[in-house]
């Protein structure tokens, strides 16, 4: 989103300074944020960077690689999970276990946020690994059907192994470890790494899988394998925001990660355009806001993001109809898939006679 | 276990079958047809049993009338659906068409809330269906015989329109070849709302028969029944409606067995059909009645 090749590493050029003064611009406001919102306001600011993390990781498969998964759902419950179970103290997590005791050599386990969440990223990308290596052989819509199902089995394996997870009731009060400047650095990491992911390679093996897999294969790419990596890292970065999500609200259960996490991830990823990172990024944002927005369309006291006791109504009719509405008639989303540059910008505004501003 | 138990399970496992091989069925028939998932038809299932329910609670109708109505109604339905939802998308990649199915089934699940509201509903069920009975040592609800009985006749009557009409006979090239077939003539678009309208009506039955015998409606009742269907369209082989019926009662069957056998396992019981499905999907891809189709280059 905010980078220009092209030109030399060290040259100053016009564009370069736009981004640099968009970045002081957005840490600015990202300070006012943390010091002078509302928590309410504060926490959905927060949520659009888990978001984008998110939203990054599945265009990382559905649109960059062309594989339709629908299973994110569970990774991020995996990477929640782990990322919850090492950073919770024992007597907290006596507290969580009072309908059964919790396995011993898990609950006097105890250790700090930073290598919990990679930990727990880590976790979940083995067990896309595993679900990969068979599942990847199988094309489009069957990919999907297999990646729902598995999805639904993490979710239930959940819920069933009480003595680790503590089943249906979930886990409540994790600290909360998942500020506005970790989630923010975390957001800016994923999208620094997708973009330098996309020059090298190894982007563009996967892009070669997408469009074509077996010109890809007669061009000498190892298809199979590139299909896994795509799988195994995009479940990573579902695993961290699973954690970030987990340590942000603070409560984590298995119905919180049933497939509508899922459809409001894919509605941010089609938005913002297949295969497009700053549109992912700014459909995260938009997309993130709006869902807070248009609350008041049906309960106007329901803090907590996902409550599937309080099904959503009416708000969930616009998005629906959004995201009909989008792949019906505008199928390229936002952005299509190009991405974001201040050329584009000064262009549509020269265009469209000369309005100023530039903000990000 | 006493052989009487063990009579008692099959008869449910036949009718849970049966309910199954209504459904998938109709997801059968719409990805032979149009190669798509139609993540809504679980939500049409839905509708259909919520239609019967308010024709019996609001418009106080006979049970019979409410029924044949409301399967009109959802057909009819499901063929306006397809209109709007997936025939723009007919040329589109597979993925966008997807993603509006995808779109159509949250728009119905969440009008459905709106609408019908959040709350489970009590279903009237008609004393005729509710009655016990007993044959020999099965004692059982008139419903849990019914279903199986109305299945097969269903079954009859639409293998007979897919094998024997002029209708079936488009249908079945419009699955083979959708150009082809247009070039001889057979008016695609009609073909694929009558299949429509023959799934949903399939799946509006389907539903009304569920609703009777779990008496409960939720908008969110036909989601998981849904997904488990295409899993029994899949593990019988997509696109052959003898596969949807075979995997229809397969899982049926497994499921009431395992619970009755291994109760244990029952709070793994949603996720079996996955696991039967990922497994039928790696061992043979095209289901246990599909036909091997060969990749073209």
């Amino acid at each position: 989103m905010k980078t220009n090749a092209t030109a030399s590493p060290l040259k100053i050029t016009r564009n370069r300074l736009y981004t640099l003064i968009a970045l002081g611009a957005f840490v600015v406001l990202a300070i006012v944020a943390d010091l002078f919102f509302d928590a309410f306001t504060l926490r959905v600011f927060n949520l659009c960077a888990i978001y984008i993390v998110l939203a990054l990781s599945l265009n990382m498969l559905n649109g960059f690689t062309g594989l339709f998964s629908l299973g994110h759902a569970g990774f991020m419950a995996v990477g929640a999970y782990v990322c919850a179970l090492l950073t919770m103290s024992p007597q907290l997590k006596d507290m969580n276990f009072f309908l059964m005791p919790m396995v011993p050599w898990l609950r006097n386990v105890t250790i700090p946020f930073l290598p919990a969440i990679i930990i727990g990223g880590l976790a979940a990308a083995f067990v896309g690994f595993l679900i990969g290596a068979p599942v990847l052989r199988l094309r489009d819509d069957y990919l999907a059907i297999a990646t729902l199902g598995f999805g639904e089995i993490i979710r239930v394996l959940i819920t069933n192994a009480q003595p680790i997870t503590n089943g249906a009731q979930g886990l409540k009060g994790l600290p909360r470890f998942s500020t506005t400047f970790t989630v923010w650095i975390a957001a800016a990491l994923v999208t620094l790494f997708m973009v330098l992911l996309m020059r090298s390679s190894y982007g563009r093996a996967m892009k070669a899988v997408r469009d074509d897999e077996l010109a890809a294969e007669a061009m000498g790419i190892n298809v199979f394998k590139v299909k896994v990596t795509s799988f195994t890292v995009s479940s990573f970065l579902a695993g961290i925001g699973g954690a970030l999500l987990g340590h942000m609200i603070t409560t984590i259960d298995p119905k919180m990660f049933t497939f509508m996490l899922t459809f409001n991830i894919l509605l941010i990823v089609v938005l913002g355009g297949i295969g497009s990172i700053s549109g992912s990024v700014i459909a995260a944002v938009v997309v993130t806001i709006l869902m807070e927005v248009l609350r008041f369309l049906d309960e106007p006291l329901n803090f907590i993001v996902f409550k599937t006791a309080a099904m959503p109504g009416l708000r969930m009719v616009v998005f629906s109809i959004l995201l009909m509405v989008v792949v019906i008639y505008r199928q390229r989303g936002l952005m299509g898939n190009k991405e974001f540059s201040w050329d584009m910008l000064t262009g549509l505004f020269v265009r469209k006679g000369r309005k100023g501003g530039t903000n990000v | 276990m006493t052989l009487s138990l063990l009579l008692q399970h099959i008869v449910n496992a036949l009718s849970l079958g049966s309910l199954y091989a209504l459904i998938a069925i109709g997801y059968t028939m719409v990805y032979g047809i149009l190669r798509l998932i139609n993540f809504a038809h679980g939500d049409v299932f839905m509708l259909g049993a919520y239609v019967a329910f308010y024709g019996i609670t609001l418009v106080s109708l006979p049970w019979w009338a409410a029924l044949l109505i409301a399967i009109v109604l959802t057909a009819m339905f499901g063929i306006g659906l397809e209109r709007v939802a997936y025939k723009p998308l007919r040329d589109s990649p597979r993925i966008s068409i997807m993603i509006s199915a995808i779109g159509a089934s949250f728009l119905l699940e969440s009008l459905g809330v709106l609408i019908f509201g959040g709350r489970p509903k009590g279903v009237p069920v008609p004393e005729v269906l509710s009655r016990v009975i007993r044959i020999g040592p099965v004692s059982t609800v008139v419903i849990s015989l019914i279903i199986p009985l109305f299945t097969f006749g269903l079954l009859a009557v639409l293998v007979y329109i897919v094998n024997r009409t002029k209708t079936g006979m488009a249908m079945r090239a419009v699955s083979t070849d959708i150009e082809a077939s247009r070039l001889m003539a057979v008016d695609v678009n009609r073909i694929v709302s009558f299949t429509f309208g023959i799934g949903s009506l399939l799946a509006a039955f389907g539903g009304i028969m569920w609703s009777f015998k779990y008496p409960q409606l939720n908008p969110l009742m036909g989601v998981m029944p849904g997904l488990k269907c295409f899993i029994a369209a899949v593990i019988g082989g997509i696109g052959s409606i003898g596969g949807a019926v075979l995997g229809g009662f397969l899982l049926g069957g497994i499921e009431i067995m395992i619970v009755a056998f291994l109760p244990t396992l029952s709070g793994y019981r949603d996720a079996f059909a996955f696991v039967l499905l990922i497994v039928v999907l790696l061992v043979k891809p095209t289901g246990l009645l599909g036909k091997r189709q060969t990749e073209k280059v």
